[in-house]
């Protein structure tokens, strides 16, 4: 599952790195390398590289967490072979041109119920162990818990527009379609949060910060936000004048983890000094200085007055591609170099300067990358909002920007198949 | 006491799932105002080739979709462009955009579709409505 998941990767950034190409010469390209198959294709992989990731080091996560008496292999067996025989079969779709779905669920809605089935058997795996054990969680088991509960809520939502009652109603349709996409976003990033968490009590040895009423707090803040922050993708709707007043106020409350983040710099040094050369703890400080740049994005983006703006802009790209890579791919790669790492005592000490230049520069890369986009936004919406001018003319001024993002991109992207490829020669001792 | 302080974090999880789905219920029968327009068939068709030609890669609905082309909301309600212009886009492509190979039935829906969207509201907020909160107010109905 997780060598499936970093070939998956691998597709993301080398169909990312096209496409970025190819939207400076569509003419030539469009026959061949059409945008509309490129796009689906870097964003469904993308996505499921997050999941395929998570779930995969979540079954042996699971497994050490929990101790069952009797390993059951079965419903693990049949829920990931569900899960990339239906990723293949997606990703062939888009290249073959089969679409039919929803912005980044682009693939014919049929391919709804394999994935739904196989995340039922996930959970019912999940929750069988979970029940079996009984008595108190640490927080990263609720995160856990949160994310596969969540996930099969907010994709069955997705799908809801199936039904007519949902699609003859543009604005409802609009309005649920992001409602569902903005929380399963949520639900993805309680997995991958969750693992990050767990990581660093294996990390530091100290269990207890898992059971402290502050980490519940900000646990409980983070669910609050995944069923109430989406609706700044839909501010600019003429939906009810209170889904975007909720979604405002809710979208504040994220103030208190920006602060907390700043307050714990001090404590974060001398963690850092005392970590710095375990490997997956790298990767998870990398995700922490992503976390704290993104989520200060976001909460300006939340803001109704600066999202006129940057809505519809490449501030949004920037905001997406910050946290998908910045913060769930360094979460992602630090999971998966500390499982490897179990199964192959040696692997870290022999590619240490490559793990370390690749870890380097890809963050490197991405900064420029995601500063590049936000630039690009900044001029975007200035342009269409304050001067009213054209799209075309707008993206004039935009273009020598998104060379700097798609350069940058070359090089993120070469970097972090660098990393997965280190990962994937890697064997079981 | 000591059983609301044991179960005190199965009590807020259980708070938080209740709230999800009232306020999901909520959003679902009340979230798009007094917008009550229903799209007949001919739109509902015309939405079905935007998915199946995956239109929102390239293109957004109210900023929502792919940068590479224009934002389609309000793009029939532009004084500049035709519905005659629009209908030859759609068909023939231009350079950026690849030629679909549309019928006249389905170019014709398409343009039903993109006609609803437009009378559904605008996709671009003044900064004059801007209040002193940072928010703003909006008419939930273009046909106010």
């Amino acid at each position: 599952m997780l060598r499936f998941a970093l070939i998956l990767l691998i597709t993301a950034l080398s169909v990312g790195v096209i496409a970025a190409f190819v939207f400076f010469d569509l003419g030539t390209f469009k026959q061949y390398l059409p945008f509309y198959k490129l796009r689906p294709l870097h964003v469904s992989a993308s996505v499921f590289w997050i999941f395929t990731a998570a779930q995969g080091g979540l079954y042996i996560y699971a497994n050490d967490y929990f101790k069952p008496e009797k390993e059951s292999k079965t419903l693990i067996n049949i829920s990931s072979t569900i899960w990339i025989i239906t990723t293949i079969l997606i990703l062939a779709s888009f290249v073959l041109g089969n679409f039919g779905g929803r912005e980044y669920w682009e693939f014919p809605p049929v391919f709804a119920i394999p994935i739904l089935i196989s995340w039922m058997l996930f959970a019912i795996h999940f929750f069988k162990m979970l029940f079996k054990k009984g008595g108190k969680f640490p927080v990263y088991v609720w995160m856990w818990s949160t994310g596969i509960i969540f996930f099969l809520l907010t994709y069955t939502e997705a799908n809801l527009w199936m039904i007519p009652w949902f699609r003859e109603n543009i604005i409802r349709d609009i309005t649920v379609q992001w409602k569902a996409n903005g929380a399963i976003v949520g639900s993805w990033n309680q997995l991958v949060y969750g693992t990050a968490f767990y990581l660093m009590v294996k990390i530091s040895g100290d269990e207890s910060v898992a059971f402290k009423w502050q980490s519940f707090f900000f646990y409980f803040l983070g669910l609050t936000n995944l069923i109430f922050n989406w609706g700044h993708h839909v501010y600019n709707l003429p939906a009810a004048n209170w889904v975007r007043t909720i979604s405002y106020v809710i979208s504040m409350t994220e103030w208190i983890i920006l602060i907390n983040i700043m307050q714990s710099f001090k404590a974060k040094l001398s963690e850092a000094k005392k970590f710095a050369n375990i490997i997956p703890y790298r990767f998870l400080l990398a995700s922490e200085i992503w976390i704290f740049l993104n989520l200060f994005l976001a909460i300006l983006m939340s803001i109704p007055a600066i999202n006129i703006y940057t809505h519809g802009t490449h501030i949004t790209v920037a905001h997406a591609m910050g946290a998908t890579i910045g913060i769930n791919t360094m979460i992602l790669f630090a999971s998966i170099f500390y499982i490897f790492s179990k199964y192959n005592n040696t692997f870290i000490q022999k590619n240490r300067i490559g793990i370390n230049i690749g870890l380097w520069a890809s963050n490197i890369s991405l900064l420029v990358f995601w500063i590049a986009l936000i630039v690009a936004g900044i001029i975007k919406g200035y342009y269409m909002v304050s001067q009213s001018m054209s799209f075309e003319i707008s993206m004039q001024h935009v273009r020598p920007l998104l060379w700097v993002f798609a350069i940058a991109g070359v090089f993120l992207a070469a970097f972090l198949i660098f990393l997965s490829v280190i990962l994937l020669k890697t064997k079981k001792q | 006491m000591l059983l609301i302080k044991h179960y005190i974090y199965p009590i807020i999880f259980s708070l938080l799932i209740v709230s999800y789905v009232i306020f999901s219920a909520t959003i679902y029968i009340f979230g798009s105002g007094n917008y009550q327009i229903k799209a007949d068939e001919k739109v509902l068709a015309g939405q079905e080739i935007w998915q199946q030609k995956n239109c929102q890669a390239c293109h957004q609905i109210y900023g929502l979709g792919g940068y590479m082309g224009p934002d389609l909301t309000n793009v029939v309600s532009d004084k500049n462009k035709s519905e005659q212009y629009l209908k030859m886009i759609i068909q023939t492509g231009t350079i950026r955009m690849p030629k679909f190979n549309f019928s006249e039935e389905q170019a014709d829906q398409i343009m039903a579709f993109l006609k609803h969207v437009d009378g559904s509201g605008s996709t671009s907020v003044s900064p004059e409505k801007i209040d002193i909160f940072g928010n703003y107010t909006l008419a939930e109905n273009k046909h106010e």
